[in-house]
């Protein structure tokens, strides 16, 4: 039993070089086929098709309610055409989506999927990089046509009572890009903590408490405190000027573009260390 | 060719890999055997970067595997059947695989024909058989016609035509000067396929020899004989330095001689012997001797 013996059946050095079935890499396997492959990967399993599916019934289905109430009771006094279309893609599509973003990357653990995407592509940074892309462009093109789904149906509803408005209007076409963009930058988050959480539930859970309880508990502050956090938290009133075309009402609010930017912040912290997590834990 | 030096892997107190150290070689099988919880899966995880190791290293082709050029063009692997997305179809699976490389569409329906999924390439993985897992499994490390394949108890739940399958697949590999490195805790397995055998208990390092060596080591050392004189075989072997046991019908096993020693030692003193032969111990007997000491969680109901 020794190392150094000579084996039994001799090694083929000389081996006739044997066909290749497969053409040689003409550069370095990266970045444009690990895309192409999260592509198949997402358009390939059904969880992608309900998550969108019900992202976009239930963001119209919030427009129709909603435009249709107001046609029947009246406009309040803050009354905003256009979120009246859009405040359900807000509030509903979010939550819908951080399901997707989850998923995207816990079932590669839950399955063990996980394994056989490292042992192909073992660039990580790469394939958190392409999962990441991959599922934004997927959830923000089927958002944008959600959003503007969402827009024209409200306010064909609101044209009954000249309640509509039109995307010529100020800020009207911004409050129907950034109510999709907001989506999918939730959905960012939510596939951040995936990536640091690891567990489909969890994630989930964990996201969906933040969103919910931080700003519940921070109303519990004494009010000067929750004016001036209210603008950072991350959900409640500082996602409603980010669908409306009017200016934000509280004076303690952001523009739409400023809450845009304090969603985005977070979602890069949650990316980052998601990113960490991925690279540096083994699967 | 797979180099691992003084490959080792900690968990907490814990050592799953204790200092391994071996070259696997192009141009035949090589079996890794060990008993359950030695360390062939953890060590097949390193090979393929999804463990780091607490020390030393492990190549292949002289490269870390995330060093290699196009990972699936020189390593493919089988670990585990059954870590794929159940809802996702065989064919679009192969095909995710496929454009991380750059390996073009055709290689996918290729390596569905070579498996013989050509029927079910459409149905979602979910409900496959274990055998339709592993036939999956074997698919994707087939995808970029790498030169080194590595199988982690490729076997299991495989039917018998499907074991013959796998093994006239893994010597055709070989034969074609591919690296091919198959793990079982099963020596019986080995016996039909493997040309080259690495012992492994306990992490460490037990044998690393060929399988025709492993074969001979094991049935040489021991002989069956039938003699009406025993007592003046069991002096000559005694002072030859090999022990003889009787049974109950009156044969000898005599241990720590070979069949030729001992027939010229019962010429030598004028023995008459009836019978003399190799001892057949079997190759599951032999390994499980050589790694009795490093089965990491023996029954407690044996004994």
């Amino acid at each position: 039993m020794t190392t150094a013996a000579v084996p039994a059946v001799p090694a083929v050095p000389a081996a006739p070089a044997r066909t290749r079935a497969v053409p040689p890499a003409p550069r370095r396997p990266g970045l444009p086929g690990t895309l192409h492959s999260e592509l198949t990967k997402i358009l390939s399993v059904r969880s992608t098709y309900w998550t969108l599916l019900a992202q976009a019934v239930a963001s119209i289905g919030w427009a129709v309610l909603f435009c249709a109430g107001t046609v029947a009771h009246g406009a309040g006094q803050d009354f905003n055409a256009a979120q009246a279309s859009l405040a359900g893609q807000v509030a509903l599509g979010e939550l819908i989506i951080v399901v997707l973003g989850a998923l995207v990357i816990t079932s590669e653990y839950s399955t063990g999927m996980i394994r056989t995407s490292r042992a192909v592509m073992p660039r990580r940074g790469v394939l958190y990089a392409a999962k990441a892309i991959v599922f934004a462009a997927v959830t923000f093109t089927v958002s944008l046509v959600a959003s503007f789904a969402d827009f024209f149906v409200g306010q064909a509803i609101l044209a009954s009572k000249h309640l509509n408005t039109t995307l010529t209007q100020p800020d009207v076409l911004r409050a129907v890009l950034l109510s999709a963009a907001i989506v999918t930058v939730f959905g960012l988050l939510a596939y951040g903590t995936g990536a640091l959480i690891r567990h489909t539930a969890g994630a989930i859970t964990s996201l969906i408490g933040v969103i919910f309880l931080i700003p519940l508990l921070a109303q519990a502050l004494p009010t000067p405190w929750f004016q001036a956090l209210q603008r950072w938290l991350p959900g409640g009133g500082a996602l409603s000027p980010i669908a409306s075309s009017a200016p934000p009402h509280s004076p303690y609010l952001f523009s739409a573009w400023g809450e845009f930017a304090v969603f985005c912040g977070y979602a890069v912290i949650l990316l980052t260390l998601g990113a960490w997590s991925f690279l540096r834990r083994d699967a | 060719m797979i180099e691992a030096r003084g490959l080792t892997k900690r968990y907490g107190d814990k050592v799953a890999v204790d200092s391994l150290s071996f070259t696997v070689q192009p141009g035949r099988v090589t079996g890794f055997l060990g008993p359950n919880g030695a360390g062939k899966t953890t060590t097949m995880r390193m090979i393929l970067g999804l463990d780091r190791p607490s020390a030393g290293s492990v190549t292949v082709k002289g490269m870390t595997f995330a060093g290699l050029y196009s990972a699936m063009r020189e390593v493919g692997a089988l670990l585990d059947a059954t870590a794929v997305h159940g809802g996702r179809s065989a064919h679009a699976h192969l095909l995710c695989l496929a454009q991380t490389n750059g390996i073009p569409r055709r290689r996918v329906d290729e390596v569905i024909g070579i498996v013989g999924l050509g029927d079910v390439a459409g149905k979602r993985s979910k409900g496959f058989s274990l055998g339709m897992s592993q036939r999956l499994g074997i698919a994707a490390a087939l995808l970029g016609d790498p030169d080194v394949l590595m199988f982690d108890e490729p076997v299991n739940g495989l039917d018998p035509e499907g074991i013959r399958w796998i093994r006239l697949l893994m010597r055709s590999l070989a034969a074609e000067g591919r690296t091919v490195f198959v793990s079982s805790h099963l020596m019986s397995e080995m016996e039909n396929t493997a040309d080259h055998l690495i012992v492994i208990g306990r992490g460490k390092l037990i044998a690393d020899c060929p399988m025709a060596e492993f074969i001979a080591d094991a049935t040489a050392q021991a002989a069956v004989v039938k003699t009406p004189d025993g007592q003046l075989l069991a002096e000559a072997v005694a002072a030859a330095g090999g022990t003889v046991e009787r049974d109950e019908a009156g044969e000898l096993t005599v241990r720590g001689l070979s069949a030729e020693r001992i027939g010229e030692l019962s010429l030598a003193h004028g023995i008459l012997l009836r019978y003399l032969a190799p001892a057949r111990v079997s190759l599951e007997e032999a390994f499980m001797e050589l790694t009795a000491d490093s089965v990491e969680y023996q029954s407690k109901m044996e004994g």
